[in-house]
C-alpha cells in the first residue's frame, strides 16, 4: 500500500501556519494556476474527474456538487463546514490549527470554480485556538492579496469571514449550519430545495468540509492524474483517518483510501492495549453502525466498502472499543449525547433518543426484561429516514447495529442487573426482619 | 418552589450564593405569562446603557455579513466575554445595537451550549466523556475534578461533561477556560483546580496549544516510533513514524530526541 503523504507531508514543519513558510512550500501556487491557467469550467471539470469525494460523511463527488451551483450573476456563496463535532473526529482540527493557509487557497480556488464572492469557515466554538489561527490566517491573505477585491490584480474577488459557533453538534449538518449562519437556532431545514439551489439567504451556496477543501489545492497543483493515483478507482485521494478509543497511538494518520483497516488500527495505531482484542469499532465517527472485528477489521478503508459491509465511511474516525468495554454504558453515552444535542424539531428524533436513554437506563439499572430489547431496537427503526436531518439516524444506526450484532451481551447485562437488585432486595428484605426482630416486645 | 428543584448534576459553586441552582428547563419556562402584557420590543439604542466598546464590536460584526441577523452569535459572545453570562441587561444591550428584540436573543441563547444566561461562573472546566474519551476512563477523571473542586472550595467555575471537544488523541481530555490539556488522569485534578484558583495556566507543557506539546506516545526518543508492533508489517511501521514526523524534517526530529 502506498505511503504516499499529501496533507501531513508538512504538517510538522514549524511556522506553517504563517504566510512566509506556506508560500516557501509552494503554497498558493495552485490558486495562481487557478487563476490565470485555467477558466471555472476546467476548474470544475478536474474536480469532478479527479474522484475527489466529500470528506465530511456523505462522500458525495464534489466536482459534482459545486457543478450543480447555477451560474449567472446572483450572490451565491460557500460556506466551509469547520463545525467538526462528530465524536471521534479531529482531523479537521489538526489541519486548521496548523496548515490553515491550505484551507484558505482550497476556499479561493473552490469559490473561482463555482462562482462565488462571498465565503464563511463555519468553525465550532469550542475551536478556540484554532478559530484565533485561522482569523490570523485569513488577515495574512488579505494583505497579501489572496483574498478581497481583486485577487492578484485579477477580476476576481472573494471576501472571507471565520464565524464561530457556540456548541451545536446539529449546526455540522449542512442546512442546519446554514441557518445559525443566518443568525437562527439551528435547526435543519426541509430538502428539497437543496443549498445549491437555495442556500445562504436563500442564494446558491456551496457547503464543503474542511478536508474537502484542503485537497482542492492538490488537485489543481498536481494535476488529476497524479492525484487519482493514490487510492481506489472510485476513491481517490488520502484520507486523513483520526484513530481513538482502545489503541495504543490515537491520533490522525494519513492513508491511501482502500489501506486495510487492520494496518490502520494495528499497524499505525498500535491496537488495543496489550493482552485485550478488539470487539468492535465504529468506522466513520461515533454516527456510524459498529462493525465487529471479525467482519469489518480485514475490509479495505474506502467509502465502497464500508457502505457494503452495512456501515459507513462517513467523517473518517475509526472508534476502537476493545473487550473489556460493556456496551451498554457506551450505548448509553451515546444516546445521551445524541438526546441533548437533538434539536427538537422532529418527533421521531426527539422522543426516539429520549426514550432509548431511558430504557437504556433501565437495563443498566435492573429495571428491564428482554423485551425491552425488542422495544428499543423497533424504536430505532421508526427513527431512521423519518426526519428532517440524520441526527436521529446517527445514532439509531449504532445502537441499532449493537443491538443486532452484541444482542446476548445486551441480554446479559440486563439479566446480570436484575439479579444484583434481587440480590439487595432480599440482603434489604432480611435487614428489615432483622430489625422487626430486634425491636419487637421485651 | 424553585428551591425543589432537584439540582444539576454538575457542580455551579457560589459565583452568586443566592442564585438558585442552575434549572433544567430554559429561564421562564415554567413561569407563568401575562397575556395582558405588550410584547418586548427593540429597546432604543438612545435609551439603552450601551458600552461603546461593545457597541463597536457588535457593529463591526454586523458588518461582516450581508444580513445583520447573522452577527447574533459573535456578538452574544462579545457580550458574554464581557460580563461572564448574559444577564438580562446584557440582552437588552445587543437587542438595541442589534435591532432585534431581545426575547429573539434569549431564543439563540438558550439553543447554544457555550451561551449562559444564568451566572454559571467565569472560569470553565469542560470535561469531554463522550464515545472516545468514555472508553478511556474520562468519567473518573470527571468526578475527580469535580470532588477536587469541592474539597478546595473553588468558585465562580463551571465544571461540566461536554460533548466530543475533537481531541480523542489526547483522551481523556478536557477544555480548561478554552485550553485543552490532555491526556489527563484522576490525579491531574488537584493541579487544575488549584490552577484556576491562582489564575494560572494549567498544566503547562500539556495543553494542545503549547509549542512542546507532544502526545505522550509519540514523545521521547524515536525508537518507541518505529519498533513495529507484533504482527506489523515494517513497512507500516515506517508509514507510521513518517505520519507524523515527514521526512524532510530531520532538525525536527533531532530536537525532540534530546
Amino acid at each position: 500500500m502506498s505511503t504516499t503523504l499529501r496533507l501531513l507531508e508538512h504538517i510538522d514543519e514549524p511556522g506553517l501556519a504563517g504566510m512566509e513558510v506556506y508560500e516557501r512550500l509552494g503554497g498558493y501556487e495552485a490558486l495562481r494556476t487557478a487563476l490565470f491557467e485555467m477558466e471555472p469550467d476546467e476548474i470544475l471539470e478536474a474536480l469532478e474527474s479527479s474522484g475527489l469525494r466529500g470528506r465530511g460523511g456523505a462522500g458525495f463527488s464534489m466536482g459534482k456538487k459545486a457543478s450543480f451551483i447555477p451560474k449567472g450573476t446572483m450572490d451565491k456563496y460557500l460556506c466551509c463546514n469547520a463545525d467538526e463535532s462528530e465524536p471521534g473526529t479531529f482531523n479537521n482540527r489538526l489541519l486548521m490549527q496548523k496548515d490553515p493557509h491550505r484551507l484558505i487557497e482550497g476556499i479561493i480556488i473552490a469559490a473561482i470554480a463555482a462562482g462565488v464572492n462571498k465565503a464563511f469557515i463555519y468553525i465550532r466554538g469550542e475551536y478556540k485556538l484554532q478559530a484565533d489561527v485561522l482569523d490570523r490566517a485569513v488577515a495574512e491573505a488579505y494583505e497579501k492579496g489572496y483574498l478581497g477585491e481583486g485577487i492578484l490584480d485579477s477580476e476576481f474577488g472573494l471576501s472571507l469571514v471565520v464565524h464561530r459557533g457556540a456548541g451545536a453538534y446539529i449546526c455540522g449538518e449542512e442546512s442546519a449550519l446554514l441557518d445559525s449562519l443566518e443568525g437562527k437556532r439551528g435547526n435543519p431545514r426541509l430538502k428539497p430545495p437543496f443549498p445549491a439551489n437555495r442556500g445562504l439567504y436563500q442564494g446558491p451556496t456551496l457547503i464543503n468540509n474542511v478536508e474537502t477543501l484542503c485537497n482542492v489545492p492538490y488537485v489543481i497543483g498536481m494535476g488529476v492524474e497524479e492525484f487519482k493515483k493514490v487510492g481506489t478507482e472510485k476513491s481517490a485521494g488520502t484520507k486523513l483517518v483520526s484513530v481513538s478509543g482502545n489503541v495504543q497511538r490515537p491520533g490522525n494518520y494519513e492513508v491511501a483510501l482502500g489501506t486495510p483497516i487492520r494496518e490502520i488500527v494495528y499497524g499505525l495505531a498500535g491496537g488495543p492495549a496489550e493482552g485485550r482484542t478488539v470487539k468492535c469499532f465504529f468506522p466513520g465517527g461515533s454516527s456510524a453502525p459498529v462493525l465487529s472485528a471479525e467482519e469489518g477489521l480485514d475490509l479495505p478503508y474506502d467509502f465502497e466498502s464500508m457502505a457494503q459491509a452495512g456501515s459507513m465511511l462517513g467523517s473518517g474516525a475509526i472508534i476502537v472499543i476493545d473487550d473489556e468495554q460493556p456496551l451498554v454504558p457506551l450505548a448509553l453515552r451515546l444516546a445521551h449525547f445524541y438526546r441533548h444535542e437533538s434539536c427538537g424539531k422532529c418527533s421521531p428524533c426527539r422522543e426516539g433518543t429520549n426514550w432509548t436513554v431511558k430504557m437504556l437506563e433501565r437495563m443498566d439499572q435492573g429495571e428491564a426484561t428482554p423485551m425491552d430489547v425488542e422495544i428499543m431496537a423497533q424504536v430505532q427503526s421508526n427513527i431512521i429516514g423519518n426526519c428532517l436531518c440524520v441526527l436521529g439516524d446517527s445514532m439509531a444506526m449504532p445502537i441499532g447495529s449493537m443491538l443486532e450484532k452484541f444482542r446476548d451481551e445486551f441480554e446479559l447485562h440486563i439479566e446480570e442487573a436484575r439479579a444484583r437488585n434481587d440480590a439487595s432486595d432480599l440482603e434489604l428484605g432480611a435487614g428489615e426482619l432483622a430489625s422487626v426482630a430486634t425491636a419487637g416486645p421485651s | 418552589m424553585a428551591a425543589e428543584r432537584p439540582r444539576p448534576d454538575y457542580p455551579v459553586s457560589g459565583a452568586d450564593p443566592l442564585a438558585p441552582a442552575r434549572p433544567r428547563a430554559v429561564p421562564g419556562w415554567d413561569d407563568p405569562v401575562d397575556l395582558d402584557k405588550d410584547p418586548a420590543v427593540v429597546p432604543q439604542l438612545a435609551e439603552t446603557d450601551v458600552p461603546e466598546d461593545l457597541q463597536l464590536e457588535i457593529e463591526h460584526h454586523m458588518s461582516l455579513y450581508p444580513d445583520r441577523h447573522s452577527a447574533v452569535i459573535p456578538a452574544l459572545w462579545a457580550a458574554q466575554t464581557r460580563y461572564g453570562y448574559l444577564p438580562t441587561e446584557a440582552l437588552l444591550q445587543v437587542a438595541a445595537v442589534m435591532r432585534v428584540t431581545p426575547g429573539y436573543l434569549s431564543s439563540i441563547a438558550s439553543f447554544y451550549d457555550m451561551f449562559n444566561e444564568e451566572p454559571v461562573g467565569r472560569n470553565s472546566v469542560y470535561v469531554c466523556t463522550s464515545v472516545a474519551c468514555h472508553v478511556t476512563r474520562a468519567p473518573e477523571v470527571f468526578r475527580a475534578i469535580r470532588a477536587a473542586a469541592d474539597e478546595e472550595g473553588l468558585e465562580d467555575t463551571e465544571i461540566r461533561e461536554f460533548e466530543c471537544l475533537g481531541a480523542c488523541d489526547m483522551a481523556p481530555m478536557a477544555s480548561v477556560n478554552g485550553r485543552y490539556v490532555g491526556p489527563l488522569d484522576a490525579s491531574d485534578a488537584h493541579e487544575i483546580v488549584s490552577a484556576i484558583r491562582e489564575g494560572r495556566t494549567p498544566l503547562p507543557g500539556r495543553g494542545l496549544e503549547d509549542a512542546d506539546f507532544e502526545l505522550p506516545w509519540l514523545a521521547g526518543d524515536g525508537n518507541g516510533k518505529t519498533s513495529a508492533p507484533a504482527g506489523t508489517p515494517e513497512a507500516e511501521a515506517g508509514h507510521d513514524s513518517a505520519s507524523r514526523h515527514p521526512a524532510g524534517t530531520p532538525e525536527a526530529e533531532a530536537g525532540h530526541d534530546s
